[in-house]
């Protein structure tokens, strides 16, 4: 990954999360406090203009910006939780950014959130889209499958994750509140973690299979 | 839905700009609201925040004999770590910083974040969690802090007033949370300016019993029903979980949408209760003071008293929403 393809994928990010805001507010209307479409929203545009204004030298640059505008612009839960992710993975990831590394920096990034948020899986948290990746790409890296592989792989497995949150009953972040009825509704931060793969994916299939 | 408001995206910055127009004895600076008089040399800092959407709470409680400031966020959402910090230094006399963070996962992060990034002020935090319509486990986010927010700002605002260490303040708003407790009843959901639209259904004909502050749905529905029995679900919710013996500090709380009438209605019900379970309400509230919006609905909340608290209760406080003795 080089610091151009990093730079997509926040724009496409940002993209798709404005795309999808009233569907995940909608998610979070239905078991939290329906913001959470309107606040990774306004992260992502602050972002987008923390990265213009001091452009980064490499991926690892982009994701210290990324985690550390979300943790001062966003508030509520996920500022935090994916501020830390970010952050985490850009103090971790080495260069050159391979497969490999960005595998192993995304582990240490998932590890930070179940750390800061003291959620486990199956807890109906962004933890069960985020580890299901996280493995996907850990495999895929064991396997030497190809970076477009693997992060579709990875994409896929966010993306099962989060509608495995379905039938849970939710035990951490403001869901937990319902008990019983939050059963039946897809987790919001598991869904916009399954947004943020997939548009890893897509600005990697974009970028061609090649580069990695 | 009709509101009085500019832009959904300016409501929280034209209500902060009104609230200190309004009350020449706050300052408002980067998102924060504080007591125009500044920190006093000596005294513990006393610092509040979370979401907006509550008012009064938490910027309404500025002033002398509850907090030094306020860290407003945007609505239903915590305010970021560099509020917090800001604050945090700035009402710092040298006698160290009180935090007092509502138990929601995303106030706690901010405020732990905050706490960590401060340097050379000592800070100490407490939680409120005082709903007993969420049960509470090792395994889940906990109880949410409501109502007994406002008893935990008053009481630990006030000793901190009379020049207390940091520890005691500490330790007081610790265990005013412990003796307090609070179960809400709404008649309607609310509507938030971005969203437009009530966050949940609720049919004419039902109530949602253990909502939080949040418009977040309660833990059930049942029919409507006279005040009379809904008072006596939130009582006997909280009486079960604390049990209701002598002093009791008792406050009927509107969601921001009921009229005042109809909130008298229902303390008269609950103070019957309390009489009724052998204890005395001794010090009452009743007024909308912890909101969520324009909810129609109420909350109860009660904190067994002793001698010194009631004193702490009694002590003079005036701000924008809570003023006596002054």
């Amino acid at each position: 990954m080089d610091t151009a393809l990093c730079l997509a994928w926040f724009e496409e990010a940002a993209r798709l999360v404005h795309r999808d805001r009233d569907r995940l507010t909608a998610l979070d209307a239905a078991i939290g406090d329906g913001d959470h479409g309107a606040n990774l929203d306004r992260g992502l545009t602050e972002v987008g203009k923390a990265l213009a204004e001091s452009p980064p030298g490499s991926p690892a640059e982009t994701l210290l910006t990324v985690g550390t505008t979300l943790i001062r612009r966003v508030g509520g839960a996920s500022g935090p939780l994916y501020g830390s992710l970010f952050r985490q993975m850009g103090r971790t990831l080495g260069s050159p950014a391979t497969l490999a590394a960005f595998a192993s920096a995304f582990d240490e990034g998932v590890v930070a959130v179940e750390r800061l948020g003291k959620a486990a899986l199956g807890d109906k948290t962004m933890i069960d889209a985020l580890v299901p990746a996280s493995r996907a790409l850990s495999l895929a890296v064991r396997d030497g499958v190809g970076v477009l592989q693997a992060v579709e792989q990875a994409a896929r497995a966010a993306q099962e994750g989060a509608e495995a949150t379905i039938p849970m009953q939710a035990r951490k972040g403001r869901a937990s509140y319902l008990g019983e009825r939050s059963i039946g509704h897809m987790d919001p931060g598991a869904s916009s973690s399954a947004l943020f793969m997939e548009a890893l994916a897509a600005v990697v299939r974009r970028a061609g299979a090649g580069a990695a | 839905m009709k509101k009085l408001i500019n832009t959904a995206d300016s409501v929280v910055e034209d209500a902060l700009n009104g609230m200190v127009a309004a009350h020449p004895s706050l300052r408002l600076r980067d998102r924060v609201v504080y007591r125009a008089e500044g920190p006093r040399r000596g005294k513990v800092g006393v610092v509040s925040g979370g979401g907006s959407g509550h008012e009064p709470l938490h910027a309404g409680f500025v002033g002398h004999g509850m907090l030094d400031a306020a860290c407003p966020g945007e609505i239903f959402t915590s305010p970021v770590p560099d509020q917090i910090m800001e604050a945090t230094q700035a009402v710092d006399g040298g006698a160290g910083v009180l935090h007092i963070i509502k138990n929601y996962t995303g106030d706690v992060l901010n405020f732990e974040m905050a706490a960590e990034l401060v340097e050379d002020v000592e800070v100490a935090s407490v939680l409120v969690d005082d709903d007993v319509a969420v049960q509470d486990s090792l395994y889940t986010a906990g109880r949410r802090g409501t109502g007994a927010t406002l008893f935990v700002e008053k009481i630990a605002g006030a000793l901190a007033e009379e020049g207390a260490p940091l520890a005691e303040v500490a330790a007081v708003a610790r265990e005013v949370d412990e003796r307090s407790r609070s179960f809400g009843i709404a008649l309607t959901s609310c509507t938030t300016p971005a969203a437009g639209k009530p966050l949940f259904d609720l049919p004419e004909t039902d109530v949602e019993l253990g909502i939080g502050i949040h418009g977040e749905p309660g833990r059930a529905r049942v029919p409507m029903r006279p005040a009379r029995e809904l008072a006596a679900l939130a009582a006997e919710a909280v009486h079960g979980d604390l049990p209701l013996r002598d002093d009791v500090l008792v406050m009927v709380n509107g969601m921001g949408g009921t009229p005042l009438m109809e909130l008298y209605v229902v303390f008269a019900e609950v103070a019957a209760f309390v009489r009724g379970k052998g204890a005395r309400v001794t010090r009452s509230l009743v007024g909308n003071y912890v909101t969520s919006l324009d909810m129609q609905g109420f909350s109860l909340s009660v904190c067994r008293l002793d001698d010194r608290l009631t004193r702490l209760w009694d002590a003079p406080v005036e701000t924008p929403a809570l003023r006596w003795g002054r």
